[in-house]
């Protein structure tokens, strides 16, 4: 009976499992090997070069600049989207006036919902391409002209070395916060509505609310949409590719990590080359869960 | 149209979906398994007559992969009812796609690619890596062979000089650049005789016309500035006409200083002038080539950069009475090439593989691609000139294709060509980079110089990089 038990198991766990080893963990293998040979990615031959392709890496300019905005992405993405995504869904949980039947959602609730939600429903080159033309450089572009009938300058966008990687990060926040609202917010639904009256009949103020009961409560799942975020900072790379001049940004102020990959694997013949940027992005993002997770770790709270 | 830029544009949409792959840390691109060699080496030949000097096996099948971009496939069909008409038993596989690198790249790891591919699209793969590891027939036999419809001359005999240079890796031809394109300035000759404005010949009148346009509220010049390979055909053909084609040649040769060549910076200095004088659409160093190419339709720019496809490209968007003809760029003081010639590039690269099961087969569908009729029903289908002389007469031309071929004609011996951006692929975006700085203004032109030196020497100094030399 228990060998049958097991067998069921097995069952139903091995055909993932085979699908996770061939698409997923032989990929990541067939990178790490690859990374120490100089593969052109379109010719059976290649002869191996130790670690010198990681030793190029650090003499890479373009490679150092793309993991510097990376990093400017990781700093700041998650952070922004969590903190919109939290107000937004405190918002529509708890903003709404409290009459006689207490603590009550905002009004309108489910349109704003659909409509942060909006952005996660379009591919990411759509969502780039939209953009593209609403941040249009000319004096008669979408946001040029508002800037226009407010007395400003016309600004250069995404052509402007200062300004590109801040559009790209406004872009990736506003695509994110619509799909951690609707998390956060019904992650909030599931904590008690007395736990809410509660510290209203204790004299909390909205703030304090949100602040030492919301908050700590949601900590599992912000915990892990920081994670997620964290993973999206370090891509970003659709977006940069379709939005960005160039693509990699005026200047390169908008080059990312897996920008590089791409163009040294793809473009460049340099699929060796490639494979040891892509094994550094692994490490790094392996690296920063870790410490995400690790750094974020709280007593959980049962409800 | 067919893009002449292959690593930096309209690459994305496609590749988004690798993307997330790419990143994840593994790059499963290369899960494939890249690495098991095998292929056919040994040719498959039966006898040699005149007819079929590369003795084609008439039984032997024919698999033919057409990049299915600007210029579609129909052209290729044609060639293959050629090929049919002498080897009526030859069965032919004809596969027409966009995505040429995700679909061949297999194919080249395991040793078995088709007999002729047209490697062209954002998606090729890169050309001179192939030459490089030796996965390219060489097409020696063929460029001595007999033209088909010219008597008595050779096929390389009957190619633009440019299709026979850019042919040449390692002094041996490997690739057959099929498509002529030609760069210049662009303008709407119905505009320029409704105003009275007539392209200008030096650098000194161009800037009066450029005042004239400006005066008349028209942007004298928009550039696809989100790709600055567009404004950097002015550059490079401002400097290659003032200091003659050893400029470029010291360029594609990785030579110390190239960049640096007081014709170059001169150019440099004369893009940087546009932008100073306001001579620019405004906001045009961030517009891709659909909207810059459709202001300057629409009449708010004179003058675009642009290779011949243009014409073509904006079909849907010219409107009635556009008058699409190109202008050879102005020369500044002290050139020494004439003004009528520019930068003339073969493109759309077709190679027939090393290890492909029919070399000579695929040899012979190039010669009758490059026959007469071949040639002449590429140019009538696509509005495009192939790289074989004289094959467009009697074939009825729209107004642009006709100015770009008679500039072609025009330029002759002094048009050139410049090969780095696929010699040393990691150097085109870097160069792009600085040449999108100088035409924003943002940078001088001894910066401009100076950057794009540095990027050059960056890249010569990488041990992997193949180096070529010109002279």
């Amino acid at each position: 009976m228990r060998h049958g038990r097991y067998r069921f198991i097995i069952g139903f766990l091995l055909p993932g499992l085979v699908l996770y080893a061939v698409f997923v963990i032989s990929p990541f293998v067939q990178a790490f090997h690859y990374s120490l040979t100089n593969w052109t990615g379109i010719s059976p031959d290649f002869e191996y070069v130790g670690l010198q392709n990681f030793e190029r890496l650090l003499d890479d300019s373009l490679f150092l600049t793309a993991l510097k905005n990376n990093v400017i992405l990781l700093v700041l993405v998650p952070v922004v989207t969590i903190v919109l995504a939290l107000v937004f869904a405190f918002l529509l949980n708890v903003g709404g006036s409290s009459g006689t039947a207490g603590i009550r959602g905002i009004r309108g609730n489910g349109f704003y919902k659909l409509a942060f939600f909006m952005p996660q429903v379009l591919s990411v080159p759509v969502i780039a391409v939209i953009w593209a033309v609403i941040m249009d450089p000319r004096p008669t572009g979408l946001v040029n002209s508002v800037l226009r009938g407010v007395g400003l300058d016309r600004l250069g966008w995404l052509s402007d070395p200062d300004l590109a990687l801040w559009c790209v990060i406004w872009v990736l926040v506003w695509g994110s916060v619509g799909f951690y609202l609707v998390l956060f917010n019904a992650a909030m639904s599931s904590i008690p509505r007395d736990i809410f009256e509660a510290a209203a009949l204790d004299g909390a103020t909205r703030y304090v609310t949100f602040a030492r009961v919301t908050v700590p409560l949601l900590w599992d799942t912000i915990q892990t949409s920081w994670v997620y975020l964290a993973i999206l900072a370090l891509d970003a790379y659709a977006l940069v590719a379709v939005m960005t001049v160039g693509p990699g940004g005026p200047d390169n102020a908008t080059q990312v990590m897996a920008l590089q990959i791409a163009q040294n694997g793809f473009s460049f013949g340099r699929a060796g080359y490639a494979s040891a940027m892509g094994v550094v992005l692994f490490f790094l993002t392996m690296l920063i869960a870790a410490a995400m997770l690790r750094a974020t770790r709280r007593e959980r709270i049962e409800y | 149209m067919p893009h002449p830029v292959p690593q930096s544009r309209r690459i994305f949409l496609q590749r988004a979906g690798v993307a997330a792959v790419a990143v994840a840390g593994g790059s499963t691109f290369l899960n494939a398994c890249a690495s098991s060699g095998g292929g056919n080496e040994d040719d498959n030949r039966g006898e040699r007559t005149e007819d079929n000097p590369f003795g084609v096996v008439a039984s032997a099948p024919l698999s033919v992969v057409i990049f299915d971009g600007g210029y579609g496939d129909e052209y290729a069909v044609f060639h293959e009812e050629l090929y049919t008409e002498k080897f009526g038993d030859a069965e032919i596989t004809h596969k027409a796609i966009t995505d040429i690198r995700q679909q061949m790249q297999p194919l080249f790891n395991a040793g078995n690619p088709p007999d002729v591919l047209d490697n062209a699209g954002a998606e090729a793969m890169p050309i001179s890596t192939l030459a490089d590891t030796g996965q390219l027939a060489d097409l020696s036999e063929l460029f001595a062979a007999d033209a088909i419809g010219f008597d008595g001359m050779t096929v390389e005999e009957t190619l633009n000089p440019v299709a026979v240079e850019s042919a040449k890796y390692a002094d041996k031809p490997l690739v057959l650049n099929y498509a002529l394109q030609a760069y210049g300035l662009w303008y709407d000759r119905a505009l320029f005789d409704e105003q009275g404005w007539e392209p200008a010949e030096t650098w000194t009148d161009f800037l009066a016309l450029c005042e004239e346009i400006k005066g008349a509220g028209i942007a004298p010049m928009a550039h696809q500035g989100k790709y600055p390979y567009y404004i950097q055909q002015t550059l490079m053909d401002l400097a290659v006409k003032h200091g003659g084609p050893e400029v470029v040649y010291a360029i594609d040769s990785l030579g110390p200083d190239a960049w640096k060549h007081p014709s170059m910076l001169m150019a440099a200095e004369a893009i940087a002038e546009l932008k100073a004088k306001g001579y620019m659409l405004e906001g045009t160093e961030g517009l891709d080539h659909i909207q810059s190419q459709t202001a300057w339709n629409e009449g708010k720019a004179a003058f675009i950069p642009c290779g011949s496809w243009l014409e073509n490209e904006q079909k849907s968007v010219a409107p009635e009475g556009f008058v699409t003809n190109v202008a050879p760029t102005p020369l500044m003081d002290g050139a020494v090439l004439p003004f009528e010639c520019g930068r003339n590039e073969a493109a759309e690269a077709f190679i027939v593989p090393a290890k492909a099961e029919n070399v000579a087969g695929g040899m012979e569908f190039m010669r009758l691609m490059l026959s007469k009729e071949g040639a002449a029903e590429f140019t009538k289908l696509t509005a495009a000139p192939s790289v074989v002389n004289g094959a467009t007469e009697g074939v009825e031309l729209t107004p642009g294709a006709e100015s770009a071929i008679s500039f072609i004609e025009a330029g002759g011996e002094n048009n050139w060509n410049y090969y780095y951006a696929i010699w040393y692929t990691p150097l085109d975006p870097l160069i792009q980079t600085a040449v999108g700085e100088l035409a924003a203004g943002r940078i001088s032109g001894e910066e401009f110089c100076q950057k794009a030196q540095d990027a050059a020497d960056e890249i010569a100094s990488d041990p992997n990089t193949q180096k070529r030399t010109r002279a």
